[in-house]
């Protein structure tokens, strides 16, 4: 899977999830840029990319991704 | 800094099996699409409860939720709504919509308030809080035995153990009790996740104070007090045991939110939620209709014949449409109807009910038996007409996927389970799927199954009388009756919650206000029973006459339900008579009731005229009003005797 075909997975989920079709992921892109990716939802985001991918992430990691690229790259290690 | 290194998973941790009798969407988006670009928000609503009705997992039911919020916003009536709060001890925001789309397939509008976290008790006993000053219908409480715990030491007795957990309950009650007096609600108690790890292995059921000995103690203890109490139970505990516990606890979610169910279980939750509502409403299904080739034994008996067919013991196949033939009877025993729809010639499969020696159905067990070459949906129709109930009670259990998708088009108010390819799995996709949840047993739920065979019997004493007049006075009936006392309240409580048709104004009252009416001293409470020589219907009507606080001397009809059962007998006729000189005797002069129309009531639109009351005062959103004078009362002539006792 490529880092496009990631990202592009996980606009989609943001975007079922927030309902905002407007949204468009980056590698650069922070949760502050995102208007309501709030903690909640971003925990919310978590699991629907691991139900998504089929992968579970680290208790700690996920606090520690500092951009959206930073969870790209940890799937695409994940995914192998 | 590279993050440490995890393993990847195979797959993410299973799903809860909870939803699986649903069928998949075959394109959820577009259907949503579809459904948010309707106009007319009743419609949309419809369309979204047809969505609901889907196998739909943790990110589609937040689409969905967000959808009914902007229908249900345009208030546009039809759906029965139902105030909730969901008080916790841990995180539950992400459960909320789960709830709300399980109240939708059943055609309810939850309307579900969060207590603030791990303040559930201040709420309940603060008379000042938010939850005192707009009381909601249903306390859902959702906690977790961590407080518990904490307080037990590894080497604590037995005894030790035991008072920390009826005390850790007696408190729980207290709220219960909370909620039910001060708010008059109904509670829901969520069972305790049994998350703790071994601290001996196997030993642990042999230690009082091991923890996951605790916590099944706990859950053993409040099932006790909960059905003391008539507190119905949201059993967590139960579901996590057939999913396995990571479906339901995930400690990543725990450590990192406080969430005690975990989010992929959200659906499965709101799904266990809705059924508990769903039954405390009436609103659980009343009949299970089954075909026969391939789902009540392998092969198909026309070609196969007798011997051909495949059951019983001595085949994994024979023992696998045994197991659900077996339920289907578990079924029949605690009161829900049988009945058969099945392409096949009657005398063939009539034949297998009575002569196979492996059927655990036998033919009287089964209520009404279509076997016909006709369209499976004209038959599921006349099975409903036939028992006098809604399509909307029926499952129909086929193993045909073709049948099962025309019916699903064709009548989709009846609940119809997607089947497994596999036979052996039949039984627990079907048990599973929760369409007969309960929240009482009561003896007529018991009697039920008998009382169907004495119906069969009076349609024989019908057809042989030369008229309808004949055919009743023959039938030697005998009302007993008398106001609720506390042993009727369970079966009072059911029976109007569960009546749609002869229901004069569908009023719903939980038991706490069942109760309350009873033991109000200017409320008259009326139940009927009805006997008759071939058999006890038991418990068939209730009526709840209220001081009119308008006019003075004057009652009001609030409710008045009968069963399905007994229509057409002239209880109507003897109940009225009752009723008058009960309300004499309260010093009453005069009865006022009203006609609340609903898709299922027309039954007694004409009840009140035809019962002799007179056109009252105009009466709001679309019922009509009536009014009897209690002087000028002439009572009807009945063949019902009233019991000598």
């Amino acid at each position: 899977m490529t880092d496009q075909a990631i990202l592009d997975t996980l606009t989609r989920i943001l975007r079922d999830l927030l309902g905002d079709d407007t949204i468009v992921l980056t590698a650069a892109t922070t949760r502050e840029e995102v208007p309501n990716w709030d903690s909640f939802a971003y925990v919310s985001f978590i699991v629907a990319v691991e139900m998504e991918f089929g992968v579970k992430f680290g208790v700690a990691e996920v606090e520690s991704f500092p951009n959206v690229g930073a969870i790209v790259a940890r799937l695409r290690a994940l995914l192998g | 800094m590279t993050p440490p290194v995890t393993p990847p998973r195979a797959q993410a941790p299973r799903q809860p099996a909870t939803l699986d009798a649903l069928p998949v969407p075959a394109d959820f988006r577009g259907e949503l699409q579809a459904a948010r670009a309707l106009g007319d928000p009743a419609t949309r609503l419809e369309r979204l409860a047809q969505l609901a009705n889907h196998r739909l997992g943790f990110l589609e039911t937040i689409q969905l939720d967000r959808a009914l919020a902007e229908a249900a916003s345009a208030d546009p009536g039809g759906l029965a709504r139902v105030s909730v709060a969901l008080l916790s001890a841990s995180t539950v925001d992400h459960l909320v919509p789960a709830a709300r789309v399980a109240g939708l397939r059943r055609r309810l509008l939850l309307d579900v308030r969060l207590g603030q976290y791990g303040q559930y008790r201040q709420e309940l006993l603060d008379a000042r809080s938010a939850l005192h000053r707009a009381p909601p219908q249903l306390v859902v409480l959702s906690l977790h035995a961590r407080d518990l715990l904490a307080t037990l030491p590894l080497g604590a007795g037995a005894a030790e153990v035991e008072g920390a957990i009826d005390r850790h309950l007696e408190e729980l009650r207290a709220l219960w009790r909370r909620a039910r007096e001060a708010l008059g609600a109904s509670v829901i108690q969520q069972t305790f996740l049994n998350w703790a790890e071994p601290a001996f292995g196997g030993y642990d059921r042999a230690v009082p104070a091991a923890p996951a000995r605790v916590i099944g103690r706990l859950n053993d203890r409040l099932a006790e007090f909960a059905a003391a109490d008539g507190v119905a139970l949201l059993d967590v505990a139960r579901a996590s045991e057939r999913d396995g516990l990571d479906a339901w606890f995930d400690r990543a979610r725990w450590l990192q939110a406080k969430q005690e169910v975990a989010p992929p279980a959200a659906p499965a939750w709101g799904e266990l939620l809705g059924r508990v509502v769903g039954a405390q409403r009436g609103l659980s299904r009343k009949c299970l209709v089954l075909d026969l080739d391939n789902t009540l034994w392998g092969g198909v008996i026309g070609d196969d014949g007798l011997e051909g067919i495949v059951l019983g013991e001595g085949s994994a196949r024979g023992e696998a449409h045994l197991a659900l033939q077996r339920w289907a009877k578990q079924m029949r025993d605690r009161g829900v109807i049988l009945a058969v729809c099945s392409k096949n010639d009657p005398a063939i499969a009539e034949q297998a009910f009575r002569e196979h020696p492996e059927m655990a159905l036998r033919r009287d067990d089964v209520a009404v038996f279509l076997a016909n070459w006709e369209d499976k949906a004209a038959n599921l129709q006349r099975i409903a007409t036939m028992l006098n109930i809604g399509l909307d009670s029926l499952v129909f259990v086929d193993d045909n996927p073709a049948e099962r998708a025309r019916i699903r088009g064709s009548l989709p108010m009846v609940a119809v389970p997607e089947l497994p390819d596999d036979a052996g799995e039949y039984v627990a996709r079907v048990a599973g799927a929760g369409y007969f949840e309960a929240v009482t047993f009561t003896a007529e739920d018991r009697e039920r199954a008998e009382q169907y065979a004495a119906n069969a019997a009076r349609e024989v004493l019908l057809q042989s009388a030369e008229s309808m007049d004949d055919f009743l006075r023959g039938l030697e009936m005998q009302v007993a009756f008398g106001p609720f006392r506390p042993v009727d309240l369970p079966r009072v409580t059911q029976l109007i919650n569960k009546t749609n048709q002869f229901n004069t104004t569908t009023r719903r009252h939980s038991a706490e206000a069942v109760a309350r009416f009873a033991a109000d001293p200017a409320t008259v409470t009326l139940q009927f029973r009805l006997a008759d020589k071939c058999g006890d219907n038991g418990l068939v009507s209730v009526m709840i006459l209220v001081p009119d606080g308008e006019a003075p001397g004057t009652l009001l009809v609030d409710t008045w339900v009968m069963s399905c059962r007994v229509f057409g007998r002239q209880l109507e006729h003897e109940a009225m008579n009752l009723a008058v000189e009960a309300a004499r005797a309260a010093g009453a002069a005069r009865l006022r009731a009203e006609y609340r129309p609903t898709p299922k009531n027309g039954v007694v639109r004409e009840l009140y005229p035809s019962l002799g009351f007179r056109p009252g005062p105009a009466a709001p959103d679309g019922a009509t009003a009536w009014e009897l004078d209690l002087a000028g009362y002439v009572p009807h002539a009945t063949h019902i005797r009233r019991s000598p006792d």
